[in-house]
């Protein structure tokens, strides 16, 4: 589990992370959601005591990341992949972690083969391709067999292969009951992934949950309709309590009210329908809704005023 | 131990610190080859004329191997492994000082060894204590500059940076402070190679230190480094 207490990291005047509260339950995937520059990566920096909080702490299973006595065995992180000795080998990258941690040699053997790289294992970290580079990143997160896993945004760049890979290995882990954080700019990305979601923007907490209750409660269902008898359907849903807006070509658009209930109005009154379909909301409104003005580099119309 | 297993196989597992050390070690013993063949005369001495080029390579591959990691990120791995910085930062030193305290022990002891070589005839036994400290004292001033090296490398954590400050301060600045008219003299004395070049080459009359007491100097400044260094990684965000 992974306990963040009003974590706040300021750099002179910028506040990259401000006040930030929330939990990380283990044998779940949680995704680490917000816009870039949210501040997704510092938090992770502070989890692993690599940089001082202004403010607050962050517990790992009770403890600070400094007084663990046995830091990559308890935690394994991926925070950027490209953190290798471009001519240090694959396996002598895993070999002096591996004796940082008191693991013994043949370990670093074990999770080579784990994340498929045995076979350049002797070649030069910096002859491989990101997606290689990102197993071996994970390589080196899973080395010590820890209980909490941190991902930085994982998947960027890969392809598409690589990321079902990735998907599905994170979803495993957690499986066996670890804690595990990804972080990610990308929600259709999480939804995927990750059962709970930590949604922060401007370095502050937007809001916490599970994936599902995040996403059905920040979009608003519909239901579109179109009939010839526009006026009419109008109406008489409007007089039900219902809101509804009339597009330009013709057809309606309900809110507050599911396809069933629409239908039974229209019956009710005689209407013919030529379509009724419930519309869900994009998991992308859903975020920008979220997140909306917490985002950082705004690209707003007014700014091009 | 666990601590000076990982510096090691940092160091040996990739190959510039190999290229230095075999650097350092043509160019001392292959100038003193070069000499004992050209003079007959040849002394103690002269032998280790280039040890000051032996050293500069000998520093820049101790502080490369401290910004190579703050270049590549792999000093984050080391915090994350051992969040007790000052134990990694210590056993780092410590490896790359005793590696440096070797070759410069086997560049000493290798000059020597060829000049006798190839000038057989010259004098070249070691009768003195000055010239056992001009030779054998030789690890002794590459392992404590190798402790300033990496220090510089924790303070400056860039690699260009940091072994221009590491070349241009034996080679230029401390030569040309001996320009300034007479606080020049005063002061150089006190300038860190100055008196490691003094422990190794003996004390002039009126020199405010001994041999000895001028490596004790030279150890105090690399302590000081190292301390100033430890404390700022302490605090610093890695």
């Amino acid at each position: 589990m992974i306990e963040a207490i009003g974590l706040t990291k300021r750099y002179g005047s910028t506040v990259a992370v401000d006040n930030l509260s929330f939990t990380v339950r283990s044998g779940r995937v949680t995704g680490f959601l917000g816009p870039n520059g949210a501040g997704k990566s510092t938090t992770m920096r502070m989890i692993l005591g690599l940089d001082r909080p202004t403010a607050g702490s962050v517990l790992i299973d009770g403890k600070p990341y400094q007084e663990l006595r046995h830091p990559l065995r308890t935690v394994g992180a991926l925070l950027d992949a490209k953190w290798v000795h471009p001519n240090r080998s694959a396996r002598n990258h895993l070999r002096w972690m591996a004796a940082a941690s008191g693991l013994p040699a043949g370990r670093v053997d074990e999770v080579l083969d784990q994340v498929g790289l045995t076979s350049v294992a002797n070649k030069r970290a910096g002859g491989f391709s990101l997606g290689m580079s990102q197993r071996l990143g994970i390589a080196g997160a899973l080395l010590g067999d820890p209980k909490v896993l941190l991902f930085d945004e994982p998947v960027n760049g890969l392809d598409p292969e690589g990321i079902l890979w990735i998907r599905r290995f994170m979803q495993d882990l957690a499986k066996q009951g670890r804690t595990v954080l990804v972080s990610s700019h990308l929600l259709s990305e999480m939804a995927l992934t990750a059962e709970d979601l930590v949604v922060i923007g401007r370095g502050r907490l937007i809001s916490q949950g599970s994936t599902a209750d995040l996403i059905g409660g920040a979009t608003q269902n519909t239901v579109l309709v179109r009939t010839p008898q526009a006026q009419h359907l109008g109406n008489a849903l409007a007089h039900k309590g219902f809101q509804v807006e009339s597009k330009p070509d013709g057809s309606l658009v309900v809110s507050g009210a599911s396809s069933d209930q629409v239908g039974d109005v229209a019956a009710s009154c005689g209407v013919v329908l030529h379509e009724l379909s419930p519309q869900r909301g994009s998991l992308e409104e859903a975020f920008m809704q979220l997140t909306g003005d917490s985002v950082e580099y705004q690209s707003s119309e007014v700014a091009a005023r | 131990m666990n601590l000076l297993a990982v510096e090691r196989i940092k160091l040996f597992s990739t190959r510039s610190p190999w290229f230095c050390m075999i650097g350092a070690l043509g160019l001392t013993v292959g100038f003193a080859s070069i000499l004992a063949i050209k003079s007959e005369h040849v002394s103690v001495g002269a032998t280790q004329g280039m040890y000051l080029l032996g050293l500069m390579v000998v520093m820049v591959m101790s502080t490369l191997a401290v910004t190579t990691e703050y270049r590549f990120g792999t000093i984050r791995t080391t915090f994350q492994a051992v969040p007790r910085r000052t134990g990694a930062l210590l056993a780092k030193t410590t490896v790359v000082a005793l590696v440096a305290g070797l070759v410069g022990e086997v560049a000493a002891f290798g000059s020597l060894g060829a000049a006798k070589l190839l000038q057989p005839g010259a004098a070249l036994s070691l009768s003195t204590a000055a010239d056992w400290r001009a030779v054998a004292g030789s690890g002794l001033v590459y392992a404590l500059a190798g402790v300033m090296a990496v220090a510089v490398g924790v303070l400056v954590r860039q690699s260009a940076g940091a072994v221009a400050i590491l070349l241009v301060v034996p080679l230029l600045v401390e030569n040309l402070v001996g320009l300034i008219p007479d606080l020049g003299a005063k002061i150089q004395p006190w300038l860190p190679f100055q008196a490691a070049g003094a422990f190794l080459r003996g004390t002039h009359e009126g020199a405010p230190y001994s041999p000895w007491g001028a490596l004790a100097y030279f150890a105090v400044l690399a302590a000081v480094l190292l301390g100033a260094a430890l404390v700022v990684a302490k605090k610093r965000d890695a």
